[in-house]
Parts: C-alpha cells; structure tokens; sequence
C-alpha cells in the first residue's frame, strides 16, 4: 500500500507514469463495472468473483464463507498478529496455510477453509490463545458478545491440555478516566493499539515487553486521553479493555437495541443505542460507508449518560407567588405559556414573539415548531443559530460537497473552519484518513494551529477577521501582502485545475460570520468549487432546513419561494423576514419582546455576549424554555417544559452534508417529559388552531410533500435507509455577503475564542465520564509576545475588550502568530467568551502581565 | 532519573540527523540515555519522544522489546548467566545457584553495593562454550565456579577482567559517532520511486534496482 505514495508523489519517468495510469484504471474498473467478473477464486469448491487487490477474508465473507479472525479489522490495515484466519490456500505451489487477512486474491487462487489442515490450524491457534487467557467469562463484560468466546466454540479445542501457571497481572488497570484494561484477558491482537496509532494518531497505548511477557500499556502517567478512546473497548475482541460507563451495567442478552444517529454533534455518526431495563447504557458505533466507518467520538459515545441524569427535568415548572420556579400540571403551564402567546399575537404584535434554539430537535419537532410560529403565531423572529453558525440563504446556496466527496482519494481541499478534533470528531478521523492513507491535499486557513495543520500540505495563518484578503488572494494569484508569494504560490499550483472542495464554518466565536462568508464567497470561483458547510450543533442543518431561521421556509428556501409550496398545508407565512438571535436578544434587553421561546438553547451560557443574553431574558416579558435540563438560561424562564432526550423520541436529524437518517426511540422520557414537536401542536390547539400534525412519521411525509429539497424523504424511505438519504441541493446563485472591509476596535491583539470538545455544556457537565474531563481554558501567546510582555507559560495575563478585562493563565505555544492570543469558549476556568465583542467582525484586546485569575 | 544532558541532546541531534526519519534513531538514543543514567529512565524516554516526534508510549514500547534496555539501575557488572539447554546439561543451573549464593542475590537482583546484577538468560548463542555466560554482554566460556569467584574478585578488586570490561551502559558508545563523509546517502523512503528488489528475476529488465528521485 505504501507503494502508492511512492507512486503518486513523482511524476517524472515514464514507467512510473505508466504504473500510474494502470492503478487508476484498476480502481475504475471496480467502481464503476461491478459487472466486470474481476478475480476469480474457488473457495471450498465454488467459483467466486473478488475484485482486484482484495484480501482473501473480504472476498471469502462477501461470499458467504466467514473466515473466523481476531487482528483484522476492515477500516484498519491488516497485520497478521492472531492467525485465526489461518486457511488453507493454494496458488499453483500446492496448498499451505496462509493468513487469508494478509494475502490479496490472485486469479485461480484455491481456498480451502473447512479442510482438515485449516480446522486445525484455528484449533491450534485457539488452544495457544486459551493457554494465558483467564477464562473468567462469568464476570467479564464481554461474555456473551466475546469472539474469543464465540469462535473457540465454533472452531476451538474442547479442553485445554494446559496445566502450568497462567500469567498473572494485575486486574484491571485505569489507563484512562473512561478505559479499563485487563492484561490478562488480551490476545495482543493489535487492534487498540493500531486505531490508537493510525486511525485517530494518539498513540498513547502500545505493547511493552516481548514474547509471552507482551502487554499493552500506557507510558507511566501518560494516560490514554485521547477523544476516541471508547473505540478501542468496541474493537477489543475480548474482554479487555472496557469503559466504564458500561462496566457490570448488563449483559448482551439483556440489551434492548436500536439503531439511530448519534446527535452529539451534526457530523451524524451511526450507533446502535442499547437499552436494559427502559435505560439507555451503551451506544455502539455503526459502520456505514459515507459517514463514521464505525468509529465514534468519546463525548458522543458516552453522552448517553447525560440521559440518564438525576438532573432531568421531569415535571413542567412554572413561577409561584415567591418567585420560584415550582412544578405544576403540564395543563398549567401550557395555559400559561398560551395565554403569553395569545395576548401578544391578539394585540397585533406577533413580532414581539421570538423563538431561539431549535438544533437539539428533530427535523419533526424543527418543522412543526416553524409551522407553529411563522404558521400560527405569526412571527418571523425565529433563529436555530445562536449567532455561532453562517447566514441561512448563503448556506442554502451554496453547492454542496459531501464528506466522502472531501475525502475523496487525491483531491485537493481547503479547509476554512473549526477545528474539527474539537468540533466535529469523526470528521477529524474522515480528514486524517483522507490525508495519510488517501493522500489529499489539505490547504488549511487558520488563524492558529488545530489539529490539522500537520496533516496540511499548507497552512496559512491569517489575522482574525481577514480571511477574505487571504481568500482573494488564493483566487487571483495577487498575495497583495495577505499572503506569503512563495506559499501563495505553491497553494494555487495544488490546486491547479481543480476540483477543490471547501469545508467552510467558524474558526472562532470572535471572528463573525460575515467575514468567513465573505472569504467563501471569494472561494468559491476557484475551479470546481464546492462547499461542505460544518455548523457544528446537534442537528442546526436540519432545523434550518425546516425554516426555524429568519427568512427561511421549509426546504431550504426564502419566504417568497418557499411560500407556494405551502400555500394548501398551511394557514399563513411571514411576510418579510424577520430577525436573528442576536437582534432578538438586543430587542429583548431593551424590554420589546413579550414572548422569547428556548427551544433547547442555552443563550446564558451559548451566545457569544453572555451578559447580553442574560439581559434578554430578564427583559423578555414571559421566557417559555423547553429543556431536558435547568440549564442557566431555562432557570431564568417563567415557564419551563421538561422534553423528550435523545433515544426517548422518533424522528430524523440531518447531518453536515444534509443527510436525513432515522432516529428511533428506545427508552420513556423521565417524568411527564414529551416530544418538542408536541408542545407546538398542544399549544396551536390552546390558540384555537390546529397543526394538523399527529404523529412524527406523518410529519416527515408533510415535509417530504412541501419541503422541496426533501422530496422522497419520507418516512418509510428514510427508515430503511442505513445511510440516511441526501436532500436535495440548491440551485442559484451563490449570495454574496456585504463586501465591507471587516470592523472591530483598534488593539494591539486580536483574541480567537475557540471551542474545545468538553466544553461546559450539558452533555459534558451531565455525563460522569465527560465531566472530569472538561478543559478550564487559558490563554495562549507566541513566545515573541511572551518574551514582550516578560511572561512565560503559567504565569497570569489580564486581557482587556471593549466587554472588560478578564485574567487567567498564559501559555506560549509557537504556533501562535504574534499579535493573536488564543483563548476557549464556555470553558469552567477562564472563558475567553466573556471578551467577545460581537459587534465587530474581530475582538481586539490588550494584554497585559499579571492580575487576579 | 534525568533527561538527557546537553552534550547528550547535541549527540542525539547529530544521530537523529542521520536518519531519513526522525524516529529511526530511537534505539540508538535508548542507548544513549542508558549510558548516561546507566538505565533507561522515564524522563529521558519523555525527552527522547519530544527529539523523535513521538509518543512516549512508542518509546517504551521500543524500549521494552530488548532486553539489554534497563528500565531500572543496575550493577556496574550484569552477569547473565545461561541455563538454557546445552549450560543446563554442562553445569548452567549450578552456576547460577553458585553466583546466587556467593553475591547473596537472586537471579534479577543487584548487589547492595551496586556491583553486580544477575540475570538467569535463554541461550545467548555461545553453546560451543557451555557453560557459559556474559559478563555486560561481554562473552565467557566454560566457567566453573572456581573460575566465577574468581572473576567477581578480579571485577571487585579492579584487576584482571576489569580492565577488558567496560562498565554497564557502555556497550554502544562506539556505534554513537560517525566520521564526517562515512555515512551513506541518506535516501528518505517517500522519495524511492522505483519497486525495491527482493529477489533477481530471470525475466527480463522489469524491475531495476531501487534509487532515488
Ligand atoms: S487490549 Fe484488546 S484490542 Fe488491544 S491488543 Fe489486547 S485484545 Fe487486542
Ligand atoms: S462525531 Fe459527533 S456525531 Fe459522531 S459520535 Fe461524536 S458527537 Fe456523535
Ligand atoms: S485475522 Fe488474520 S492474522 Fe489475525
Ligand atoms: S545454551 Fe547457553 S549459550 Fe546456548
């Protein structure tokens, strides 16, 4: 395999040229002719068909002969450690044993994996595997589920004819917040360690120790932090290593299972939820070719603990004479909420009714919520973006590129967003594939340095707010001092004739939308421009796509399209577009919205003016919250409504690329909890009007039928579709954002407010194996400022913006361009979101040595 | 104990540069932290990943695999006495139990005054002269114990052996300095473009031999 790079990286000799168009051909003649008859082989007798370079176990398993095995995984390079899949092969040498996970299918290749040589070839292999192996399968997680189990009943010796001493070694060993180890228990099979090392590049574990005294271990105090360490317990053929939150929780035959989409963020990883006793204890990821190959993120894999959380709300509150928020009958508080709704909009002024939230829905609970407020109540001021994500109608468009499209073999893309590690995990994993093993060129423009940057061929750090100076450049070839020539130069000779794909999203919470627009604007006149937009929130794409954003209508489209498509379903549609969350906040905190609805947002603690947002609602007159928790901002609200989670409501979610897959519900909300998309039509019947929505599957059929980007996206279809199924994409001209150059206050810094995976939110802070992991934040300088500002890493900084000064930690980290210092959003120590001024297209601060953190 | 010293940071630079890839010259620095602290301590295994570019947990792992990496001081003299089959038949066992008793340590102890480790090893290839054993992976043949107590005195006294025998940790040293111009082009491995030759083919000029860009 690794002849290919050597091949695709000259392009100097004929031969090599030649070898080159071959491969290419190869490839063709697989993806595109599943027809052409490829290799032929005979597996016990039967003549196959395997596609070119295929490895023997593959092919045999798509034929229907599982080859029994323990090292090899199919999304991982294979190594040969077990010999499970010893088999016996002949190709014109006679018959030998070889490893079928290791040996690619030649033509007239003759496989025998049931002859008396390959039974005891796995009997044999078992018997050694056995030799060290505890047997303590009756309080083993895996028991049950083990393949080691299972495959030495299927192909195993029936006794052991070993007598000595086992090796012992400690039991099971933390070697990290959430992984347990069991030496004993491990085959040495090398899976862990090769996800750990190729596939999310954290080799944190490895073996230590040689021959029988072979043992998987961390460095000493080193532990295995890495953010996609539950993979590794799924992988595991064994019961060694397993994850805490799942440890003695049940057994395989006591789990309940469902497939459904993990929504802990929008890159929309496949998992099985997995129930016992109507709770849920364990996701397991799913493969599924175009998104997650299997793998998962540890804050999504294990967020299902936030589910189950003492802290669920399970009864409807509402203000007693004191004050206090106290629970009442849900008929209460929604007489309450629609009597607020009703005052407003009979007085003429529906306007003054504001919904913000809307990411944590199903697209179900998104359309009937739009349906509800631009339909029924009225009003247009309806945002699911907390001012975090990019303009609606340029999103819509935008072409589109999907994740397998970036991360298509040899292509070349731009990545102009979040640091996906942090931000949208898998993606990071699909990214890094993509760059090692795929060899795509990834030009990356970053204000600092993320977790790609040394995976980029090129790496462009631009001042925060300047993107788009950065972008033109890349586009005309002038560098116009945005850019170095020389880098300039050799980005526009990779990117050649194109194609190039753009993933495009906030890099940081300080730097506005507008000027990351306006850089995409500017990129998308390169040849073959097309855009993986990378809003970060649970299912934000979906919810846009349901019109829960100001201007937007159902599919995708602006009020003045999407209106006819309407016009039969629904009463009314606004008549011009509304506002967004941050002029409906600035409304609020002036006292001009009576009614301001949460729907599952946290602005207190999301929105990027905190103070702002806690100002809105305290000035709102009535805050209606709908939440799975009493998050800081629903504890400002006067009524609160307790909602379904995840898993305990059906529906779709649509992820990054626009894929619409099903969730299922496998588990009863806590307490009185419902479904968001109830609460809309409970409260539409108190309003005297009628949703005409019933049930969540024929709330997917009414967007199919009216959203016109969903067409087919019904729910049957989208039920029996294990990959989901791709909206349709826009047509027209990309919008062009307003072309000023970009504002903020004179400073001597510019700060970059960035997001980290364990953040302080819900999923993090309600989750046992998240919360211990959540980052307390600090600022970062380059050392030339640090050397400036007689500071080393450790010491405190106070750092001024227009909102205050704010003092916290320092770190020098070379990465950093002088004049930016770093700092993290929503963080428990020092949150960087408190500088924000999200007036400007920048923050500038000034930095100083020393202050009180 | 201790991360690498500054001359031995100079050294592991000159040895890194001599590879295509950083993290090749990870043995030959485990060697160098050896000689320093006479083991391989943990921190220097930190510094050696920060030098290489990899993770601490690839160090050790590398570590690890050989024996003659020490992840704990030792004596100044590691005794590895063989008892495998050819010792065993010739007095491989005696020998051992006789070098127990005399230093008063079991096999994988170190003296009190850090003289002397032993180690119980599998054959070390020297069966000609069994039985046999290495004293710091210098080889010995056809000892019995007369001969051994003879050689802990000559080791504790200074004399005799002693002189032949440089202290634990410095088996490598030699290996650690390159004159200027001996080292070979340096190819790195993603600018080979042609298919490496793993056996002469009769068939007609197909594959050349490998070479660089
Ligand atoms: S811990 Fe599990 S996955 Fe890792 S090597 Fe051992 S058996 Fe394989
Ligand atoms: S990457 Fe996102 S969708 Fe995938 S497991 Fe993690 S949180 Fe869930
Ligand atoms: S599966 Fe082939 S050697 Fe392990
Ligand atoms: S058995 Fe001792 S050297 Fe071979």
């Amino acid at each position: 395999m690794s002849d290919d790079a050597a091949v695709t990286e000259t392009e100097e000799t004929e031969e090599t040229e030649e070898a080159e168009t071959e491969e290419a051909t190869a490839e063709e003649t697989v993806e595109e002719a599943p027809a052409d008859p490829g290799v032929s082989v005979t597996i016990n007798g039967a003549p196959v068909s395997a596609k070119p370079g295929e490895l023997l176990i593959d092919a045999a398993e798509r034929h229907g002969t599982y080859i029994p095995r323990f090292c090899y995984h199919p999304r991982m390079k294979p190594v040969g450690m077990c010999r499970m899949c010893l088999v016996e092969v002949d190709t014109g040498r006679g018959m030998s044993l070889q490893p079928s996970c290791m040996l690619p299918v030649s033509d007239g290749m003759v496989v025998e994996t049931e002859s008396p040589a390959s039974k005891a070839a796995q009997d044999g292999v078992l018997e050694f595997l056995l030799i060290n192996h505890p047997l303590d399968c009756p309080v083993c997680d895996k028991g049950g589920e083990c393949p080691l189990q299972d495959q030495t009943m299927a192909y195993g010796p029936g006794e052991s004819r070993f007598v000595e001493e086992k090796r012992h070694y400690e039991k099971p060993i933390p070697i990290s917040e959430t992984v347990y180890l069991d030496r004993e228990r491990c085959i040495l099979c090398d899976r862990c360690t090769r996800f750990a090392a190729d596939v999310a590049g954290d080799a944190l574990i490895h073996f230590q120790g040689r021959g029988s005294n072979t043992e998987v271990n961390t460095f000493p105090d080193h532990p295995f932090a890495s953010y996609f360490s539950g993979n590794t317990v799924q992988i595991c053929p064994v019961g060694a290593l397993t994850a805490k939150p799942y440890r003695f929780k049940a057994r395989p035959w006591d789990l309940e299972e469902t497939n459904s989409t993990c929504t802990g963020c929008s890159v929309g990883c496949r998992i099985t939820v997995q129930s016992s006793r109507d709770q849920v204890v364990r996701y397991q990821g799913v493969d599924i070719d175009p998104v997650n190959w299997g793998w998962l993120c540890d804050k999504g894999r294990f967020g299902f603990e936030a589910l189950n959380s003492e802290d669920r709300l399970t009864d409807a509150l509402t203000r007693n004479d004191n004050g206090d928020l106290v629970p009442v009958s849900w008929g209460n508080a929604l007489g309450l909420a629609a009597a607020a709704l009703r005052t407003a909009r009979d007085s003429g002024r529906a306007e003054n009714i504001a919904v913000i939230g809307g990411s944590r829905l199903t697209n179900e609970d998104a359309y009937a919520w739009t349906k509800f407020a631009k339909g029924i109540l009225g009003t247009d001021n309806v945002d699911a973006q907390l001012g975090d994500g990019l303009d609606a109608e340029f999103l819509a468009t935008l072409p589109r590129a999907t994740i397998d499209e970036v991360c298509e073999p040899g292509g070349t893309v731009i990545w102009l967003g979040p640091d996906p590690r942090e931000e949208l995990p898998v993606l990071f994993l699909r990214m890094r594939h993509a760059v090692e093993e795929d060899k795509v060129k990834l030009i990356e423009l970053s204000s600092a340095p993320t977790s790609l940057s040394t995976l980029a061929s090129a790496s462009v750090a631009y001042r925060p707010g300047e993107a788009a100076a950065v972008a033109q450049a890349i586009v005309t070839g002038d560098a116009a001092g945005a850019i170095d020539p020389t880098a300039l130069e050799s980005i526009r000779a990779t990117i050649g004739d194109g194609p190039v794909r753009i993933v495009v999203g906030r890099p940081d919470q300080a730097e506005s939308a507008r000027s990351i627009e306006a850089a995409a604007f500017a990129l998308s006149s390169l040849p073959g421009a097309s855009f993986l937009p990378v809003l970060r929130r649970a299912n934000v794409n979906g919810a846009i796509d349901m019109g829960l954003s100001p201007g937007r209508l159902p599919g995708r489209t602006s009020l003045e399209a999407g209106r006819a498509n309407l016009d039969s379903t629904w009463t009314m549609t606004p008549g011009t577009p509304g506002k967004g969350t941050y002029e409906i906040l600035l409304d609020a905190a002036f006292g001009k919205i009576d009614v301001l609805i949460l729907l599952g947002a946290d602005p207190a603690i999301d929105f990027g003016d905190k103070s702002l947002a806690i100002e809105a609602l305290n000035g709102a007159r009535t805050v209606i919250a709908l939440d799975q928790f009493l998050t800081p901002s629903a504890s400002l609200a006067d009524v609160v409504l307790p909602v379904a989670g995840f898993a305990e409501t059906t529906g779709t979610t649509t992820n990054i690329e626009g894929r619409v897959s099903a969730l299922d519900q496998k588990v009863n909300a806590p307490g009185t909890a419902r479904s968001d998309w109830m609460v809309a039509a409970e409260l539409a019947l108190r309003l005297g009007a009628d949703l005409g929505l019933e049930s969540v599957d024929q709330i997917t059929d009414e967007i199919a039928r009216v959203a016109p980007t969903h067409a087919g996206i019904t729910a049957e279809a989208v039920k029996s579709a294990n990959d989901g199924i791709l909206t349709g994409t826009a047509t027209g001209p990309i919008v062009a954002p307003a072309a000023d150059e970009p504002t903020g206050d004179a400073g001597e810094f510019r700060i970059l407010v960035r997001r980290t995976l364990y953040d302080y939110g819900t999923l993090v802070s309600q989750c046992p194996a998240s919360a211990p992991l959540a980052s307390t934040g600090s600022f970062v300088l380059s050392p030339a400022d640090g050397e400036r500002l007689g500071v080393t890493s450790g010491d405190t900084v106070t750092v001024t913006s227009a909102k205050g000064p704010l003092a916290g930690p320092v770190q020098i980290d070379d990465g950093i361009t002088p004049g930016t210092i770093l700092s993290w959003f929503n963080v428990a120590g020092t949150d960087g979101s408190y500088l924000i001024d999200v007036d400007g297209d920048y923050t500038a601060v000034s930095v100083e040595a020393g202050g009180d953190a | 104990m201790a991360r690498l010293s500054e001359e031995n940071v100079a050294r592991a630079h000159e040895m890194i540069a001599r590879y295509p890839v950083p993290k090749s010259a990870l043995i030959p620095l485990l060697h160098v932290a050896q000689e320093q602290d006479g083991y391989v301590a943990n921190d220097a295994m930190e510094h050696i990943a920060e030098l290489v570019g990899v993770t601490a947990a690839e160090v050790v792992g590398t570590c690890t695999f050989y024996e003659m990496f020490k992840r704990h001081p030792v004596g100044t003299y590691v005794l590895n006495i063989c008892t495998n089959i050819a010792c065993q038949l010739l007095g491989g066992e005696e020998l051992l139990a006789h070098a127990e008793e005399r230093l008063g340590i079991r096999a994988g102890a170190t003296t009190d005054d850090k003289m002397f480790t032993i180690e119980d090893v599998e054959c070390i290839a020297a069966c000609t002269e069994a039985p046999c054993l290495q004293v710091n992976y210098r080889y010995y043949g056809r000892i019995d114990p007369d001969r051994l107590d003879q050689m802990i005195e000559e080791l504790r006294a200074g004399t005799g052996i002693a002189a032949e025998i440089p202290v634990h940790g410095t088996l490598a040293q030699t290996l650690q300095h390159l004159p200027e111009g001996q080292g070979d082009d340096i190819i790195h491995p993603d600018l080979i473009t042609e298919a490496p030759v793993w056996f002469r083919s009769d068939e007609p000029e197909e594959a050349t031999t490998g070479g660089a860009a």
